[in-house]
């Protein structure tokens, strides 16, 4: 392992993240919410995401965990804010496949995503990154589902 | 070594080639012990001599290396009596851990139990002494009482005390918490027990490695512990009972090697303590085990004893002055273990910030949430200590902590 990795994954935009995260509220009246949770950690996160149509028009987390997983959500809802639904998916998946082999869409750009890359270097810690986004992703599964039981 | 003489860590920790590596490029300082210890040369070159040279099944054959095994495996046993000081080497059980002794006796447990008993904890209990005993009560409709702690994470003993009734069944309390160190009263525990005579488990996952166990003295019902927190391969523990208990319990799991007689209208069950040992052993594993108590005890568990409450000083001490450490885990009478948090780190983060510097501690709940949650924090960070640790490795712990501290702050 490379004497830099550590900076790789505490990169300053990362620690910047994750001590003023954006985004960081509860919203009472959601039209999306999911909680993650990450045992092994005791990472903590609810996702809240109001939709107009087709269109995020707010996306917000509340929750507790470690520097990586709150910096990554902070990062998450910029990224995700203002975004179709079809785009906030191909922007999940991207993101995931930071972290395994599968192809992306190289139209969507992950942008400050990307900062995170680093802590593919420290396996036991990707599940820390992915939580927000898993959480997201569930979040947005449940508004399909209403959507096709209308 | 020559263990017989003085304490000398330096010629320990030649036992130990795995010590010795470099992590990340720096030094390793191996401070995770209380989630799994090193083994020494002499276990490892035991298990192996086992496999070249005297592997078969054991207590089956009439050829010469099932004798050879069954006397290997049969020698561990007879160490760990006396390790522990048993009246006898029947009362040895082995298992695949401390988690599998004790759903031995909860399973076994269960046909004597009806709704309304009680079964008391406490609340610093590894899940591994929780979850047995909730699925227990949940199955028989009987109670889990939890008996309660206080700041510095010590058993309030009287309120515990008080806890024990005429429905309680059972006292499972840890010997030594993994989570906090702190050494419990189990002496006191276990004589308010039985004047209402009411049994007692000790687990001693925690204890076993830093202080040395008599069963008799304790007078303990049931005693159980792990091999590989003592120096031993993982997958070998220990349920001891005493003798007069182990008769009456009903038979665990069925196989080979637990009966006498085997047709479709009866079934005679074996001689304790195989009774409790279905099916081939980790004969290889015990083995280890043996040899690490022969290994412990040509050093001294007494000697280990204080060698180590020196340490655990000045790992707390250095902590204690370290900036933003919050200490979790400050009984006055502790073993092995100091877990605390630092200011603006979550717990994790340290543990990889720290990892990057050679030192390896165990960071997250520790598999006791319920203490996470009376202290209010998600996890901490935890330094476990074995007799082969060295000051110069707490020195590294607390370099790391400022280092990580410069990052998070």
């Amino acid at each position: 392992m490379k004497n830099n990795d550590l900076q790789e994954v505490y990169r300053k935009r990362v620690l910047e993240h994750s001590r003023n995260p954006h985004n960081f509220a509860s919203v009472n009246n959601a039209d999306l919410t999911a909680k993650g949770f990450n045992p092994l950690c005791g990472d903590k996160i609810t996702v809240y995401v109001t939709m107009n149509l087709n269109q995020i028009t707010s996306i917000n987390f509340q929750g507790s965990g470690c520097a990586i997983s709150i910096a990554s959500a902070s990062i998450m809802t910029d990224a995700i804010n203002g975004n179709s639904l079809e785009k906030a998916e191909q922007l999940i998946l991207n993101f995931r496949s930071l972290f395994n082999a599968t192809k992306i869409n190289l139209d969507v750009k992950l942008n400050e995503a990307k900062a995170l890359e680093g802590v593919k270097s420290y396996p036991s810690r990707i599940k820390c990154a992915t939580l927000p986004w898993l959480t997201l992703q569930e979040a947005l599964e449940g508004k399909n589902n209403q959507v096709s039981t209308e | 070594m020559n263990p017989k003489q003085n304490f000398d860590v330096s010629h320990i920790r030649k036992d130990f080639p795995i010590l010795s590596q470099k992590i990340h490029g720096h030094s390793l300082a191996f401070l995770d012990n209380a989630a799994s210890s090193q083994q020494p040369i002499k276990v490892t070159q035991a298990v192996k001599d086992y496999h070249e040279q005297d592997h078969a099944n054991v207590h089956r054959g009439v050829h010469h290396l099932s004798h050879k095994a069954t006397d290997a495996y049969e020698a561990a046993r007879d160490k760990i009596a006396k390790f522990i000081n048993t009246s006898s080497s029947k009362e040895i059980v082995f298992t695949s851990g401390t988690t599998e002794a004790i759903n031995l006796l909860a399973a076994t447990m269960e046909s004597k139990i009806v709704a309304g008993d009680e079964i008391l904890i406490t609340h610093m209990e590894h899940h591994s002494n929780i979850v047995p005993w909730y699925r227990l009560c949940e199955k028989t409709k009987a109670s889990l009482i939890v008996a309660p702690i206080n700041q510095k994470g010590e058993l309030i003993l009287e309120e515990m005390i008080d806890l024990i009734s005429n429905k309680t069944r059972l006292v499972a309390c840890s010997h030594v918490s993994n989570a906090l160190g702190t050494i419990n009263p189990v002496e006191e525990i276990i004589n308010a027990a039985h004047k209402r005579g009411v049994p007692v488990l000790i687990d001693g996952a925690q204890a076993i490695p830093h202080q040395s166990i008599d069963v008799n003295e304790l007078d303990c019902d049931f005693y159980v512990f792990s091999g590989h927190k003592m120096c031993a391969p993982t997958g070998t523990g220990v349920f001891y009972a005493k003798e007069h208990i182990l008769k009456e319990m009903p038979p665990w799991q069925g196989g080979g090697e637990m009966i006498l007689s085997v047709s479709f209208d009866e079934i005679i069950y074996n001689d304790l303590p195989y009774r409790f040992e279905a099916g081939t052993p980790n004969i290889s594993g015990v083995v280890g085990l043996g040899a690490a108590v022969d290994y412990l005890e040509d050093i001294g568990m007494d000697k280990i004893a204080s060698y180590e409450k020196n340490l655990l000083n000045y790992l707390t001490e250095s902590l204690g002055k370290a900036p933003g450490i919050r200490l979790i885990g400050t009984a006055e009478n502790r073993a092995g273990v100091q877990s605390f948090t630092m200011e603006g780190a979550h717990p994790h983060d340290l543990g990889t910030v720290l990892d990057h510097q050679g030192v390896a501690i165990r960071t997250g709940h520790h598999c006791a949430m319920p203490v996470m949650e009376f202290f209010n924090v998600p996890g901490t960070a935890r330094a476990s200590l074995s007799f082969y640790n060295v000051e110069s490795e707490i020195d590294q712990l607390i370099e790391g902590l400022s280092v990580a501290r410069d990052m998070f702050l």
